[in-house]
């Protein structure tokens, strides 16, 4: 039980620690404040160890190819990224390797490292901050719609020449599927509360508000 | 006259934005920071409507050339073709890929659209203190948050459309214009979505406060 103040209409209420594979709601504008996890350790531990070895693989192997006439071409993200560099398109480069890889990568070895510091408490103070810049990552992390925009670019070539879906493509398809599944395998109320406090104090499940620091 | 609902700011405390501990700041309009994560507390995201509308007109602006210039620019056989957003759709419509049509059509122009609209309302709802329809409204936040990302689509496309067409002297593809535009507008767009505070859609009317709490 933690007494939480909901993040999109700020009502204070205290919320149970739900059962695995329930949620629990704000009681006024129904934001999922938590999410019952039936670890929280282990198994997202386990998802991003699998999701970092797949992007790997879709970062170093060609996610489509194209034949025509007898030539032959393929890219993966990065060459994506380098051709629209190349091309005289360096903001949008820049925008889409922050979406498309940086990101993804980012959030997958933040929140690996977070994990693996919480599995013996206290975790040291600046697993808080990691933390911190594994949640900002999160939203900019765009594999599924990329992933999508792959499907469109395809089919649009597909008109004018031969396509495939190389080896790439297949690992994005499964780190789209594994990024979800961390996503709803973690509770980061249950994360907070095995990191040190920022003020030198131990962890500890405070029973109502605490006084700010300076 | 019922007792409003308890909020944070209506006890006097705080909750971090980082780590959703409920704090009791040190002082009234000072509340320095959460004992367990260090971050900066703020009872609400400092100067969030005026960094929304900021961040919301410039993505207005960057959204007419985004859809005026081409995206795309395909050469073959010496002749230059430019091809916009719109362009791209009817492209994908006319070829026979009418699901795909549809879902870059609602990804690239009506959901960019339709977020600049959403949260301009929202904001004027904030500005004029608004207390029909907060539970809607909230939603529509969520909504706005959640769906933004997929605006970002035909940037991809284009994207993996210039790397891959790269068949010179026969064909190649090159981006436009349009493309930077485009981007700036998705993520113009939710940046604004994210200096929105959807808890001013629900305190209470009240005279406002000028700077930060």
């Amino acid at each position: 039980m933690t007494i939480e103040a909901c993040p999109d209409c700020d009502l204070l209420q205290r919320v149970p620690e739900p059962p695995p594979g329930a949620r629990a709601a704000c009681v006024r504008c129904g934001h999922v404040l938590r999410v019952g996890v039936a670890d929280g350790f282990d198994r997202p531990l386990a998802l991003s160890i699998t999701a970092l070895v797949v992007l790997l693989i879709a970062n170093l192997t060609p996610m489509m190819g194209l034949s025509v006439v007898g030539r032959h071409a393929s890219t993966t993200i990065i060459g994506g990224c380098v051709d629209m560099w190349l091309a005289g398109e360096q903001i949008t480069a820049v925008i889409v390797a922050f979406c498309a890889l940086i990101a993804p990568v980012a959030f997958i070895i933040l929140i690996g490292i977070v994990l693996m510091l919480v599995r013996r408490p206290p975790a040291p103070i600046w697993a808080g901050e990691v933390l911190r810049w594994a949640g900002s990552m999160q939203p900019w992390a765009m594999l599924e719609v990329m992933m999508l925009g792959v499907l469109v670019a395809l089919v649009k070539i597909a008109e004018l020449a031969t396509v495939q879906a190389g080896l790439g493509m297949y690992a994005i398809f499964a780190a789209m599927l594994l990024f979800p599944a961390i996503a709803a395998s973690l509770d980061p109320e249950r994360l907070w509360q095995r990191i040190s406090w920022a003020d030198g104090e131990l962890p500890h499940v405070p029973r109502g508000p605490v006084q700010a620091v300076e | 006259m019922s007792t409003p609902p308890l909020t944070a700011r209506g006890a006097g405390l705080v909750a971090c934005e980082t780590c959703r501990l409920v704090v009791r700041p040190i002082a009234p309009g000072h509340a320095g920071h959460c004992p367990r994560c260090g971050a900066q507390l703020e009872s609400r995201r400092v100067a969030a409507v005026e960094r929304a509308w900021a961040l919301l007109i410039a993505a207005a602006i960057c959204y007419v050339p985004a859809n005026m210039l081409p995206v795309l620019e395909t050469t073959a056989l010496g002749t230059t073709e430019p091809d916009t957003i719109m362009g791209g759709v009817v492209l994908l419509w006319q070829t026979g890929s009418w699901p795909l049509a549809l879902i870059v059509l609602i990804a690239s122009v009506m959901v960019p659209l339709g977020k600049l609209v959403a949260l301009g309302w929202l904001l004027v709802s904030v500005q004029r203190g608004w207390t029909q329809g907060r539970a809607d409204r909230t939603r529509l936040y969520r909504m706005v948050e959640f769906i933004g990302r997929w605006s970002m689509l035909d940037v991809f496309v284009d994207t993996f459309t210039v790397a891959l067409v790269q068949l010179d002297p026969l064909m190649s593809i090159m981006p436009g214009p349009g493309v930077l535009f485009f981007a700036a507008v998705v993520v113009l767009t939710m940046l604004a979505a994210y200096s929105f505070d959807p808890r001013l859609l629900w305190d209470p009317a009240e005279p406002r406060e000028s700077g930060h709490d």
